[in-house]
């Protein structure tokens, strides 16, 4: 008698990588916009980052019917934050609420693999990285989705500090300027859409500052 | 109205066919300062007195953004008004989640409503004592409603509620029929008029009124103090008990509302 199998999952991966990297006053969150199932694709032009507050968004990657509920949930609780506080959610305040969100599914997940950027109550950028169910760390750049694994060696390659035997490494908000930033950004999704199947059709790019939110949008591999 | 036997329950009727704890219950709503709603095609004002129960103390929030499309002013126990307007907050959260669309006033008040209506049928209940000016644009364009504690809801052009209300309705009555094709501004003069009708000689300044605006292409939002004060000003809505001032004979708008004293609303229509 052989253990029984599921023969249905509730969960699927529909791909894609998320990245977000924190500068002295700006934010930078990245996402590509293909959303595939198996080695099929659902559509060129999904969008994975939303945003939560005025100085907060969230990109995510893993499966999007997970995703789209967590986000509607956020901006509810956001909602009544406002009705309560009259004011917006700070970053970090919002980083705290995802992480309570996420662990109270702690025994049926949300398959969302979170990275939340933005400005922090002083206006420096703030990254905050996520697993599934709920840890997480504030850091300095962080990488989420199919590509992370190709990605985040390279982001430490650029980013940490020069010398590994300085110990204790910092990855804390990095020396680059806003455009240098975005640069990074554009080679390293330039990169990982090389290798990995999942990454590509288009990068979207938001950066968060003191003067507001902007979008911009780079062409990738399509294959 | 009289005590008598039959209003110690609010599950008690009375041989005429009454329920007098739901009737005081609109008696409270008498007791609380003045709030006045009025709407035209496009947009819905919400306008109220705010009376600080002593200089030393704020005074209490009696307008509430419900949501970017619907917001209520309150009179009567403005404790009651908060747990409402938060159930109302919630409502709409949980049909704007669940439908990706914002809801319908008509249906927000029917709601409320039927919650009003429990507590008049339950012995452990009492009823809310508030009555509440519901603003909202939706679909089908923009609504007044107010609903009181009795379960009963109705929709207007143009109410006001609480103390002294008679002095705002008087002068609405008088004004409703433009209200219509009124543009925002003409809408929120006629607000911060009917608020000074309720004042009766005491001086109209943004201190003691708040005002609020919801319309198509503007979400529900309150003035701020200084907007308010400077349409006051601009309406030239201060009643001046001395001879008007020299400098005020290049204003515009009209010298016979400023100096019109109260005693004679009513009598000589005022021609605005």
């Amino acid at each position: 008698m052989t253990k029984q199998q599921a023969n249905w999952s509730p969960y699927d991966n529909n791909g894609g990588s998320c990245v977000a990297i924190a500068g002295a006053d700006y934010c930078v969150i990245a996402a590509d916009t293909r959303m595939s199932t198996g080695y099929n694709i659902l559509t060129r032009e999904c969008s994975k980052i939303t945003k939560l507050a005025d100085k907060c968004m969230m990109a995510s990657s893993g499966f999007q019917a997970d995703v789209k509920a967590l986000q509607k949930l956020l901006a509810a609780r956001h909602l009544i934050y406002q009705h309560q506080h009259n004011k917006q959610m700070s970053c970090p305040a919002m980083a705290q609420l995802l992480s309570n969100t996420l662990y109270y599914k702690r025994f049926f997940p949300y398959y969302s693999f979170n990275v939340l950027g933005g400005l922090d109550s002083e206006g420096k950028g703030c990254v905050y990285t996520y697993d599934a169910v709920g840890s997480y760390e504030r850091v300095g750049y962080s990488s989420q989705g199919s590509g992370s694994t190709l990605i985040m060696p390279f982001l430490d390659n650029q980013l940490k500090s020069p010398s590994p035997l300085l110990l204790p490494a910092q990855d804390a908000v990095t020396p680059l300027s806003e455009s240098e930033a975005v640069d990074l950004v554009k080679t390293v999704f330039a990169s990982a859409t090389e290798r990995d199947i999942y990454t590509g059709d288009k990068l979207e790019i938001v950066v968060v500052n003191a003067e507001g939110i902007r979008s911009e949008y780079m062409d990738l591999r399509k294959d | 109205m009289f005590r008598n036997q039959y209003d110690t329950d609010v599950t008690t009727w009375s041989p005429a066919g009454r329920l007098f704890q739901v009737e005081y219950a609109m008696e409270a709503v008498k007791q609380g300062s003045a709030a006045i709603g009025l709407r035209s095609k496009t947009h819905v004002i919400l306008a109220c007195v705010n009376k600080a129960s002593s200089e030393l103390s704020s005074h209490q929030k009696k307008i509430f953004k419900v949501d970017d499309h619907i917001g209520v002013a309150i009179a009567g126990l403005t404790a009651d008004g908060r747990v409402l307007s938060r159930y109302m907050r919630n409502e709409c959260i949980n049909y704007n989640f669940t439908y990706e669309s914002p809801l319908p006033v008509g249906r927000l008040v029917v709601q409320l409503a039927d919650k009003a209506q429990v507590c008049t049928q339950r012995s452990w209940k009492r009823p809310y004592g508030v009555g509440l000016l519901v603003a909202g644009l939706d679909e089908s364009g923009a609504h007044l409603y107010y609903n009181c504690p009795s379960g009963n809801y109705f929709e207007y052009q143009a109410f006001a509620i609480g103390s002294r209300s008679q002095a705002a309705k008087t002068y609405l009555e008088r004004r409703f029929e433009n209200f219509m094709g009124s543009s925002r501004e003409d809408l929120i003069k006629d607000a911060l008029i009917s608020v000074r009708e309720t004042l009766q000689g005491e001086k109209l300044k943004s201190s003691i009124c708040t005002v609020a605006v919801v319309g198509v292409g503007e979400a529900f939002h309150i003035l701020d103090q200084e907007t308010v004060q400077q349409l006051i000003d601009s309406f030239e809505l201060v009643r001046e008990d001395e001879p008007p001032a020299p400098e005020a004979g290049d204003a515009v708008a009209d010298q016979s509302e400023a100096s019109a004293p109260v005693a004679e609303e009513g009598a000589a229509p005022m021609d605005i």
